[in-house]
Parts: structure tokens; sequence; C-alpha cells
């Protein structure tokens, strides 16, 4: 056990039990599991993705290139999850990744010795011939030796979900700055969100040991945030990660709700992701240490210095008994007395000309060379010819800022010689960048820094306040001189790619000398980290090979995600029938009721049948429903059709301008069959226009246009006919429309209205205001789809169950979909196989409807040569055992090929009425083929039959039946 | 993205829908075909300010004429079309 007595912000009266790689450990509240396991003695936790390299941990957050694990079993199981960043819970069980058949004994660690094949570019070159291997042989194996994690398999059981939130100043990171900068803006009155990655906020305050007036800094992040709790528009968001940066000032945020527990809580989500609009930021992220490229950097116990030291100090975990600091800065001299202070044996490496300090042994003007070690590290090697005893090698390089957010939106870091370090270009507009995040990597100055640019962000989104009286902090030495690389073999830059510095010189020495071709021909910093620790050293080695200097060489930018966002959490509760609303109809329950089932209609569901007890399936329900249509009276719920009022003194004129036949000429009470084409003159949709008033009409669409009939509407007002005085409003929900069907409909409808619904009264496409029985006020039209009797009868939707009651009970049964399409196929009523985009008003047999007297949408486009051209596919009817929807029509005797295609069944149903299989089809010369034969030919079936081409209406063409 | 609707003020790009590049003027109905097919059909693709239709689907419904600029995303302006 390395865990010390006392110090470090665990709880130790709270133990969990938890597991790795199947053996029981123990651990506290407050750890992580990288915690933990090194607080067990855990030093080996992975292996490299393409070496299979014995690998361990490196940072302490987010940054950690090395140790992703596998957590959970089952459905919930996670892979690639860093260990630094996951909190520690009961029962938790944990797997290392990418061995095989143990993380001790990897027998993929072969690959090693492959080096030389698997260097910069292999993929380019070592499996390009031949060809054939590469699907077959090299990608198997390729997958199977360098890899992730696996992910579940079975469906995730846990629920995610999507938050909205609006700000004034969002604060990305809550570590000095992002606390001084919430509390000095908060301060004014400003609505604030403060978000950070870690579970405790604090950041790096936590992992040190500093002061701030005069007392330990854990005392200020408490009061702070004791403060910025009290306050209403404050939103503290604690395990959540500012993943992207988006336009007009909108951040994407993922927090972790319940990743911290075993199971998320009833009715909590695992996950929730939010999208925040920001009149300003301040983007506080901090800095992560760079590691140094040296031979042998990767042995597991090479640690980042300042991981190390959040360790001791947040964690209670002492890393190494024996340790060596390798520290090109004074940053890592604060690892070396934090740990001689804790009690180990340390010597610092300095390439630095440095004086002597009590307890520790210094090797001045000195590097490490090397390391030596199998699965864990034993041993460091100097250049001095030195070797050193040690568990721990603590490494410090320098720091990067943390500005990926800076860089989402395009702006292109650039290099501080003097901080060697990259920082942020032109950030987003309304970003500041304030604190390490900006470069300024010492307490002082960051508290300053944050507290200034809060208060001025909250100024610029309009509060006003007061500057924060700052704390007292001492600006910590910052020396360092820039030191990326020692030479040799083995000297890691890239962990999570297993990128080397001979591959990146190898890359310079082949021609990939720009930094954007470099990093593709090596993939360094394209691992799921996007390179956080390994972009820097990377950049200064290429710029070593290539005799430029880093600012030349330049860099790379960022993009979303700055850390990998599970898609679950994107989706948000938009999964499986839930990926969009299902719209019900107000009979839904009353069908469901009467035997119904359901087909999906767009976002409608809608009842296809209704069966009856020893029905032996559909057809003989279908059949049941046509029938008793065709000899009696059925009904059917058609409340998905799109239901538009159009009003206004300009009603007339604009309806006449979006329909190709004429509606002002309607009179009041009447209905008209109406065509809307598209301005390229196909045919849009079709539907109903009763004129309710003088300027009152009542549009209907067919169920699958309502939406792009309401817009096209809407279009045709705003900006092509803006002087008109019209409003249009969609009422499809605000009635239940239910259609009546059969020769007996009227007998039917005279029991559930008092009202004279004689031929006389109300004639064909003639419209009224109704009561019905019961009291039921609503509206009667009368028209028919079906070519019997028929009239629509509209409620509003509370009232529709007892309407329909009393249809029923008069004698009329519901019929679904499926017999509503037999009916219409039979009357050879376009529908939308028929009108599908593709087709002119011509092509469906109502040409004769495009008005001659009148401008409309449509009108010139729908003359062009093409569209009137007599060979294109025109609607006809066929009847044939065999005929199927989809199937093309051929010459009889012609090749099937496409050439011969002369068009295909768009939809074809069995008649009862007729006892035959009859379709509808759009035929090229088609008119001229009426009582020949064609043949119909379904490849994807595997059919081949014939039909005979017949008029497309079946069924009384004289319509008198629908007169009567 | 966000669009500022003169009606409704700033709101998410996901609120609305759009059909691209604003149309130019409807010719008139006697206008030859070349005028026809060039509303219809022939549209700009600077990269810069480009004039685009947008209609508030989830709000207002007012269709808006917006002034975006293609590379750097930013709105100068949106006009309800009929103010
Ligand atoms: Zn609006």
């Amino acid at each position: 056990m390395t865990r010390l007595a006392t110090c470090g912000l665990i709880d130790r009266a709270q133990t969990l039990r938890f597991t790795f790689d199947g053996r029981a450990y123990q651990g506290h509240a407050g750890d992580t599991l990288a915690s933990a396991l090194l607080a067990n003695g855990v030093r080996l936790v992975g292996r490299s993705f393409k070496y299979h390299r014995p690998r361990g941990i490196w940072g302490l957050g987010s940054e950690e290139p090395n140790v992703l694990v596998e957590l959970r079993d089952g459905a919930r199981q996670e892979p690639n999850t860093r260990a630094t960043t996951a909190e520690l819970f009961e029962g938790l069980s944990a797997r290392s990744q990418n061995r095989w058949p143990s993380l001790r004994f990897d027998v993929m660690a072969l690959n090693g010795l492959l080096g030389p094949l698997l260097s910069a570019g292999f993929y380019y070159k070592t499996f390009m011939w031949p060809a054939a291997f590469w699907e077959k042989v090299y990608e198997p194996l390729i997958r199977r030796a360098a890899g992730l994690g696996r992910a579940a398999t079975a469906p995730d059981p846990d629920r995610y979900e999507r938050m909205h939130a609006h700000c004034d100043v969002l604060v990305v990171g809550a570590g000095p700055t992002g606390l001084a900068a919430a509390l000095a803006a908060a301060r004014t009155g400003a609505r604030v969100i403060l978000a950070d990655e870690d579970f405790a906020l604090g950041g790096r305050l936590l992992a040190e040991r500093q002061e701030i007036d005069g007392a330990p800094a854990t005392g200020w992040v408490a009061r702070v945030l004791a403060e910025l709790q009290n306050l209403p528009d404050v939103t503290l968001l604690p395990r959540t990660t500012i993943f992207g940066a988006f336009d007009h000032g909108t951040y994407g945020a993922v927090q972790r709700v319940a990743d911290h527990l075993a199971e998320p809580a009833p009715g909590q989500p695992r996950q929730r992701a939010w999208t925040i609009v920001a009149k300003r930021v301040v983007l506080a992220a901090g800095a992560v240490e760079r590691p140094i490229a040296f031979p042998g950097n990767d042995r597991p116990g090479v640690m980042s210095a300042a991981a190390a030291r959040g360790y001791l100090h947040r964690y209670a975990v002492l890393p190494g008994r024996r340790a060596v600091v390798f520290t090109a800065g004074d940053d890592g001299w604060r690892t070396a007395l934090a740990l001689r202070d804790a009690g180990a044996e340390v010597t610092v490496v300095d390439p630095r000309d440095r004086p002597a300090c009590p307890g520790l042994r210094v090797v001045a003007g000195a590097r490490v060379v090397g390391t030596g070690g199998r699965l864990c590290l034993i041993s460091v090697r100097l250049d001095t010819g030195e070797a050193i005893a040690a568990d721990l090698l603590a490494v410090s390089g320098g720091w990067n800022p943390t500005l990926h957010l800076a860089s989402h939106q395009g702006g292109r870091p650039h290099w501080d010689e003097a901080l060697a370090a990259f920082l942020p270009g032109t950030p987003p507009p309304g970003m500041a960048v304030a604190g390490a995040a900006a470069g300024r990597f010492t307490l002082a100055a960051c508290l300053a820094d944050g507290a200034a640019a809060g208060l001025q962000a909250a100024r610029d989104a309009g509060h006003e306040g007061q500057p924060l009286a700052l704390p007292r902090a001492d600006d910590e030495p910052a020396g360092l001189r820039a030191l990326y690389h020692v030479p040799g073999r083995k000297a890691f830059v890239d962990f999570q790619h297993d990128v080397t510095a001979d591959d990146i010189a190898l890359a310079a020495r082949e021609g990939f000398r720009s930094v954007e071709h470099a990093k593709r021909y090596t993939t360094l910093g394209m691992a799921t980290d996007q390179g956080r620790t390994a972009n820097v050293v990377g950049l200064a080695i290429l710029a070593e090979a290539t005799g430029r200097g880093i600012a030349e060489t330049g860099t790379t930018i960022f993009r979303p995600p700055y850390t990998p966002v599970a898609i679950g959490a994107l989706a948000g509760a938009q999964t499986g029938p839930d990926f969009r609303p299902t719209r019900l109809t107000p009979l839904h329950a009353w069908s469901a009721r009467h035997g119904a089932s359901f087909v999906t209609t767009g976002a409608w569901l809608r009842p296809e049948w209704y069966a009856r007890p020893g029905e032996a399936g559909w057809r003989d329900s279908v059949d049941r429903e046509v029938l008793h249509v065709r000899r009696a009276a059925g009904f059917c719920d058609v409340s998905t059709l799109g239901k538009i009022e159009v009003v206004g003194p300009g009603a007339a004129a604009l309806l006449d301008f979006v329909y190709a036949n004429d509606i002002s000429t309607l009179k009041p009470g009447r209905i008209r069959y109406g065509l809307m084409l598209r301005e390229d003159g196909f045919v849009l949709d079709d539907g109903t226009c009763a004129r309710l008033s003088e300027n009152r009409f009542f549009v209907t669409t067919t169920t699958a246009n309502a939406a792009r009939v309401m817009q096209h509407l809407e279009y045709a007002h705003q900006v092509l006919r803006p002087e008109l005085d019209v409003s249009i409003l969609s009422v499809t929900d605000a009635w239940a429309q239910i259609a009546l069907a059969g020769p007996r409909a009227r007998d039917v409808l005279a029991q559930v209205t008092a009202q004279d619904v004689s031929n006389a009264a109300l004639p064909h496409m003639a419209c009224t205001e109704a009561v019905f029985a019961g009291g039921l006020r609503g509206r009667l039209y009368r028209l028919s789809f079906s070519g019997e009797l028929a009239f629509e009868l509209g409620v509003p939707p509370d009232d529709a169950e007892a309407l329909a009651d009393r249809l029923r009970a008069a004698g009329a049964e519901p019929y679904g979909t499926e017999a509503l399409g037999v009916l219409r196929i039979e009357k050879g009523h376009a529908g939308g196989g028929e009108i599908n985009g593709q087709t002119t008003a011509g092509n469906l047999g109502l040409g004769r409807m495009l008005s001659r007297r009148k401008e409309f949408i449509g009108r010139v486009m729908a003359q062009r040569p093409a569209l009137v051209d007599p060979a294109r596919p025109v609607l006809v009817g066929l009847r044939g055992d065999g005929l199927r929807t989809g199937a093309h029509l051929l010459e009889p005797g012609a090749a099937a090929n496409t050439a011969n295609d002369l068009g295909h069944v768009t939809a074809s149903c069995w008649s009862p009425h007729l006892q035959a299989q009859i379709g509808l089809a759009l035929l090229s010369g088609g008119q001229a083929r009426i009582g020949t034969r064609i043949r119909v030919y379904d490849a994807l079936r595997g059919q081949d039959g014939e039909a005979e081409v017949v008029a497309p209406v079946f069924i009384d063409p004289e319509g008198t039946r629908t007169r009567a | 993205m966000r669009i500022p609707c003169p009606l409704c003020g700033e709101r998410d790009a996901a609120e609305f829908s759009t059909i691209g590049s604003a149309p130019p003027p409807r010719p008139s109905a006697d206008a030859p075909m070349e005028d026809w097919h060039a509303y219809l059909h022939l549209r700009d693709n600077p990269a810069g300010l480009h004039a685009e239709l947008w209609q508030h689907i989830h709000g207002c419904r007012q269709w808006l004429r917006v002034m975006r600029d293609t590379r750097s995303h930013a709105v100068a302006s949106a006009e309800a079309c009929r103010p």
C-alpha cells in the first residue's frame, strides 16, 4: 500500500470495494480508479495501442494518454474510459484493454519486435501488396493486434437527456482562475454557469499545497463555492465537460450525471448533453504538463511530475519511495520537495545548473537517457553514465495551455518562445482566455487574471460591479529551459498512438515536413486524446529535424469534441420509438378497443384494419371492410389529413395562385377537388378546398404532405404574394375527421343528425355547419374518395368517440387504411404512389384541371416540352394475377432491360368487389395501350407475368353512385 | 448557429428550416423560358455574404431573408419577407 495516513481530500471513513482485471481492491470515496490503483501499488495498467508495450498511469485527469480501461459489465460495459477520470464507486469492475491473454503476459507484445515494420507510415508501405491481401489478411490481423476496448453488445439500458441553457457568462474550468472569474462575474448579478470536468471543483488547487490569504487554498475554494452556491443566478456544473465551441456563442457540454454510480437512480439519466448559449465566455481550462521524449520514457512508473504531486496532495498516495525527478524547469522541484516531505528518497535531474537543496540529491546539468525494468520501472540511467535505482520517474517538460476551445472556430495558436508554449490565437467572438490557459502559470497571476476577465465578461454582458478584492497569494518560481527530447531509440512522443521521436524524424526525412502531413503520416495527435500531451513535443522534434523553429513549423488546430462524447448523450431521449414524436388520432383508443392494428404513416399511427374473431388473416378483415362499404356503409378515421384554414380578403386570390384549378369561382358552401403544382411544373399534392364563407376556406392535404403544403402556402403568401391580406392556420389537430361511405351512408347519416341531408339539401361537393346527435357541433362535407355516396364529418377531437359510437350503432362499420387503399385503387384516385414528385397533372389524367384563365404556381414550367412529351408514362389500370407494386412494365417479348422499360406498377390490391387482382400503373403511351396486354416483370421478387391494360377507373366511371 | 428573428428574437438555427439561396424575383407569366430557368435553377455560391431564405417553422412561421457570411456564419441581418 502506498496510501499515506494523513492528508488528501479522500474520505477515509468510506471504504469502496472494486475489482481490476478480476482482482479485488479497496479505495475510498473521493478516489479515481487511477488513484485507487496507485494506492494499491498497481502500476501496470494497460498495453499500448500498436506495440502492446506495458504502460502505467502518466497523468492526473482527462489528459491521460495511457490508461484507457473498460468499466462495468454486461449491457453497461463501456470501453476506453480514462482511469484518471473514472470516479470510484462501490462494486466498480474495471478491466485493462488491448492485451491477450493477460496484462502481464501479452502475446502481441511481439509487435514490439516488429517495430521497424510498424513505423511511421506503415499503413502506406508495409501492406501495399498484394492488394487482395489487405482485406483478407492484413486488416483483420492489424485489427486484432492493435486496438482499444470492446463496446457492449446489448442495448444500453440507461437514459440520456438533453438540456438547453442561456447565461451571461460561461466559465470553463473551476481552478483558481475560473473560481475568481465566476465570483467576479456573479457578484455583478450576472447569470453565470461554471463548469468543470472534475467531480470536485477547485482544479489545480486540489492538487497543490498552496496558501491563499495565509491559509490552505482549499479553504478559499470552499468559501468561494459556498458563496456561488447561494447566488440564485449561478449554476455550478461539476462532472461537466464543455466539449465544443460552436457558432454564435453556442457551447456543447456533457454532464456525467450518474457515471459515478453503479447504476443511475430511478428516473435519473446517465448523462446529460447541454447546449449552452453564452453572451460571454471565460476559458479558464488551465494547462497540462508535457512529457520529455527520452528512451524508455513510457515504462510504468514514469509519470508527469505535476500528476505525482497531485496524487500525493489530493489522494494521499505516495507514487514512489525512491523517486527521480527529471525536470527542465522549477515546477518539477515542487514535486521533488513534496515527495521529500512525504518521506521519499528523491534525486532531481535538471539539465540546468542548479544549487544543492536540503534533503534532495541534485544532479545538475544532466539528462535521463534510459530506463530499466520489464513491466515496471526499476532504474533510471543518466547521460553522466550513472544508473539510479528508482520506482518513480517524475518528468516535467513544461506546461501546455489547454486552449482547445479557443481554436474550435479556427483560431490558430501561436508559439511563445519565452514561455515555451503555444498560446491561444484569436478566440471565438465573446470568449476571453484567462489564467494558465493563456500562459499565466502562477497562482497570484491566475487569480488576478480570472477576476479581471470575469468582471469584464459580466460588464460586456450588460452588468456592472466592483473589481474583486484579490485574495493574497504568491507567484511560485516558474523558470524553464525548453527541453523536449533526449535522443535515442524508443523515445515515445504520442503514448496513445505509439509514435516515437524516430517516427517523426523518419517522416521529415521522407518529405512529410509540413505539420499537417507529418501528423497524418505518423498519426501523431490523432488518438482519442488529440495529442494533448504529445503535440508540442512532436512539433519540436519535427522543427529540429527540418531545421526550422517551432514558431515557423506551426501547429495543427483542435476540433470538437475536446474529449470523446458518447453518441448516446448526444441522441438524448430520441432513440427507438422515441426518435420522433408519435402522433395519435382522436379515435386511436376507440380503434384499439375495436380490434384495430396500427400502421406507421409518417409520424402517425393509423388503424390498418379492424380484425374480428374468426378471421384467418388480414385479407379476411380487409375484404370484409371493403365489401361492407360497397354494399352498405363504412366509416374511416381520416383525421390525419392536413387541414388548413385560409382566411381573409385575399384568401381566394392566394388559393387561385397556389391551386392549378380555379378556386375563386367556388361558391360559399361548396367544395372543389384541388391540385397544387410545384413551381417546376410537377404535381405537389391534391386535396379538397371548401369555401366556408366568402373569405374563409378550409383546405385539406394528403397526410404525407401536410407540413409541406402548409410551408408552401406560407411561402406563396409571404414571399411571392405579400400584398395579399390573408391568414393561414394549421387546424389539423383541431378536428377529428371521419369519412362515411357506402350506398347506405345517407341512411346512417340521417340517424346521427336531424339536419336535411337529402341530395337537394346537401348535393355532391357541398358543405355545411352541422349539429350531430347528442348536440355535437361540427361540419359536414359531401365528398368521396371511394366512388361511393360519401360524407366527411368533422367534430372537435373530444367528441370523436361519441360520434364513432353513434355511426356504428346506425349500421356503419369502421374500416382501416388498407380498405381505404383498395377503395381508392378501385376508383382510380391518384395517391402517394402516383403523386411521386415526377408526375405532371397530364400524367395523372388531370390535365384538364389546369386553368387557362389565371396565373398559378407551376403554370409556365408545366408547359416545358419534356413535361408535355406524349411518351411520358401516364396513369392506367392493370388487371392480372400476380400484380405487385414496384414491378416494371415491358412490351411482351421485349428483353428486360432499362432501355425497354415502359413504366411501373404504382399500386396493387385484391379487389373483393371485382374478384380480381388489380393495379394502377404509370405506363408510357398508356392511353393507346388500353385493351392490350403488357409484360409485368419484377426482378426483385423474381416474378414475371402479364396483365391487361385497362382504364384506371374500375368502378362506376360515370360517377352515378357518388351523386346518388 | 443563432438567427435573429425580427419577431421572436435570436433563436437557435434548429428552430428554422431553409431553402438556401434567396431566389431572384419571380418572372412574369409571359417571361421567356430562360428567365424561368434562371429563377428556378441558377444560384450563386459566394464565399462571403449570401442572401438566404429561412423559415422560423418552430416559432412565428415567418419566412426571413437572412444575410449570412458563408465563411464565418456571421449573420449580418434577418428581415421578414412580409414585414
Ligand atoms: Zn420568429
